[in-house]
Order: C-alpha cells, then sequence, then structure tokens
C-alpha cells in the first residue's frame, strides 16, 4: 500500500438552478467581466489515501463520491488528480 | 404510543419536539442519542431541526451515518412511523427514507418566517386529522430548502398523491409569491409510497399553541394517535 492524494471536484449537476453559481456569475458582470457567461459553484476535496496503486485509490474515491461525497439526485462528481503522496 | 426523538450534534428542535409531544399529546417522549442503537421502545420517530453536524459536506449527508439512523431505516422500513421535520428531513433525504433532495434556497436567503401550506395528502400517519385542502400556518427556519428532484420522481410524486404540503399565498393557491425557497411544484413536505415516513420543512413542533403564533402543527402530532 502506498499513500495518494486523491482531488475530487463535486458541482451542481446541469441544469439544476444553481443560485451560488448564478450570484457570482452577477458579481463578476458587475466588476466588468462582461465575458463571463455561466459560474458553477461546487466542492473541491483533497482525500489522502492508501492504495495499491493510482488506479486503486481513484476506484475509493469514486465508491466515496457514490456513497456520502456527492448527492447522487443533484450533484456530479469528477475526478481532478490522483498523485502520490 | 412512545416518541423517541433523535439528538445529532447539532440538533437544536429535538426539546420543542420533546416537549410538544410530552406537554400537548400527553404521551411519552424520549431523546435518542445518535450513538445509540437503541430505539428505546419508540412506536414513532422524530428527526428533529437544527444543524447536524454543521451541515458539513451537505446538510444531513454526515448523520445519515450516525449509528441510530441504521435503526431509524431499519423501523421505517418496519412500516414505523418517521417524521422529519427541517433538518429531519434533509437527513431522511439522503437516508433514502424518502426521495429527493433539499437544496440551498434560490433567493440564497436563510427564511425565518411563517408560511401557509396547504395540504394535499391526508392518508399519511402524520396528516389522518388534517381535512384535505386545509390550510396551516407555521414557521419555516432554513437555508437549503429547496426540494429537488429528477422529473421521473417528481411526476412519481405528484401522480401518486405523495406530495403532502405545498406553500400557498392567502388565496390557497401554490404560486411564485409563496414559494419561499423555490421548491419544485411549491413542494413543503413528502410522503413515502405508504405514508408512514413524511419529512417537510416547516416546524409542527414550533406551531403548538397560539401564544407560539399558531397552533396549526397540533394537528400533526394528534393525527399519530389515530393510528397508534
Amino acid at each position: 500500500m502506498k499513500p495518494f492524494r486523491v482531488s475530487v471536484h463535486i458541482v451542481p449537476r446541469k441544469g439544476l438552478l444553481d443560485p451560488q453559481g448564478k450570484a457570482v456569475a452577477d458579481a463578476l458582470h458587475t466588476l466588468g467581466f462582461a465575458s463571463v457567461a455561466e459560474v458553477h459553484v461546487g466542492r473541491h476535496l483533497v482525500i489522502e489515501t492508501q492504495a495499491g496503486d493510482a488506479k486503486a485509490a481513484e476506484a475509493s474515491v469514486r465508491e466515496m463520491c457514490g456513497r456520502l461525497l456527492a448527492n447522487p439526485v443533484t450533484e456530479d462528481f469528477e475526478i481532478a488528480g490522483v498523485v502520490p503522496a | 404510543m412512545k416518541v423517541g426523538v433523535v439528538s445529532f450534534p447539532g440538533s437544536n428542535c429535538d426539546e420543542d419536539a420533546v416537549l410538544a409531544v410530552a406537554e400537548h399529546l400527553q404521551r411519552p417522549a424520549v431523546l435518542l442519542w445518535h450513538k445509540d442503537h437503541d430505539l428505546q421502545g419508540a412506536d414513532v420517530v422524530i428527526l428533529p431541526g437544527g444543524f447536524s453536524y454543521g451541515d458539513y459536506l451537505r446538510a444531513g449527508a454526515i448523520a445519515r451515518f450516525s449509528p441510530i439512523m441504521q435503526e431509524v431505516v431499519a423501523h421505517a422500513k418496519r412500516g414505523g412511523p418517521v417524521i422529519g421535520i427541517c433538518n429531519g428531513f434533509q437527513i431522511a433525504c439522503e437516508a433514502g427514507l424518502l426521495p429527493g433532495a433539499l437544496l440551498r434556497n434560490a433567493n440564497l436567503q436563510f427564511r425565518s418566517m411563517p408560511v401557509r401550506l396547504r395540504v394535499e395528502n391526508t392518508d399519511t400517519v402524520f396528516t389522518r386529522r388534517a381535512r384535505a385542502g386545509a390550510q396551516l400556518t407555521m414557521p419555516i427556519a432554513h437555508g437549503d430548502g429547496r426540494y429537488t428532484a429528477d422529473p421521473e420522481t417528481l411526476a412519481r410524486l405528484e401522480g401518486e398523491g405523495r406530495v403532502v404540503f405545498r406553500y400557498v399565498d392567502a388565496a390557497g393557491e401554490a404560486s411564485d409569491a409563496a414559494n419561499p425557497n423555490g421548491a419544485m411544484h411549491n413542494i413543503a413536505g413528502v410522503t413515502n409510497a405508504t405514508g408512514t415516513v413524511v419529512g417537510l420543512m416547516p416546524h409542527p413542533e414550533r406551531a403548538m399553541e397560539p401564544l407560539l403564533g399558531s397552533a396549526d402543527g397540533l394537528v400533526l402530532f394528534q393525527s399519530l394517535l389515530q393510528t397508534m
């Protein structure tokens, strides 16, 4: 077993109302960033875990997302990176 | 009939729920510690309001893995009555006892105010004493109350009459103006397929006597007496 650091992005499911994202987009427009089309506010988690290899570390975090870290009704997740810790 | 009220770290309406049962229903009510595996013989379980585990990750996401929740889920699967109020509704959804999820209020405000509800379903163990179409006034106090479900689930809930409460205006209409959080179809509360588990964002336990501004919450508790 080796230590790995796995990063995961959790974002609101596409098409669902995202009032936080909209509020941030509105603020950016106010600041003059007129080119901003949309903002989505989610969570970024960094998980330090032991695994046999990077693939196993990712598989384990995917299971964590399915069971706890992301709400299957309203959120999507993507593994942003798996690096040796 | 004995009622068990779960205390999670961060629950803040657990004592109100105990008081509602003990004082206004004259039935025994006990607090159930979240680390316990014992429902202490409770026939009915209340998942109370508050901010269990500080709402970390998502409201209700961590509370659902509390030891006591295994017993609550087993109790619900046996047909035992469970009511989730506010944070308890969020926990019940996270635990899969009820469909859907509660998201950040569309207006991004924490709404603490009385709301008017229309009773849509009187065939649950918590609404049996209510009159269909009756309008009840109860307080809400939440930042994450926007009921959301995928289109298929929403259609199923509506088709099966499983929406129990809807936010309505003074004219009794489920208007946008009456919707305090952007909930889909103005949904304030839903039930499971058997009408034994109910979740709602408003607080019936804070509307038990006129001194509190409303006694309209009483009917949910009185409905239990008819069942149990």
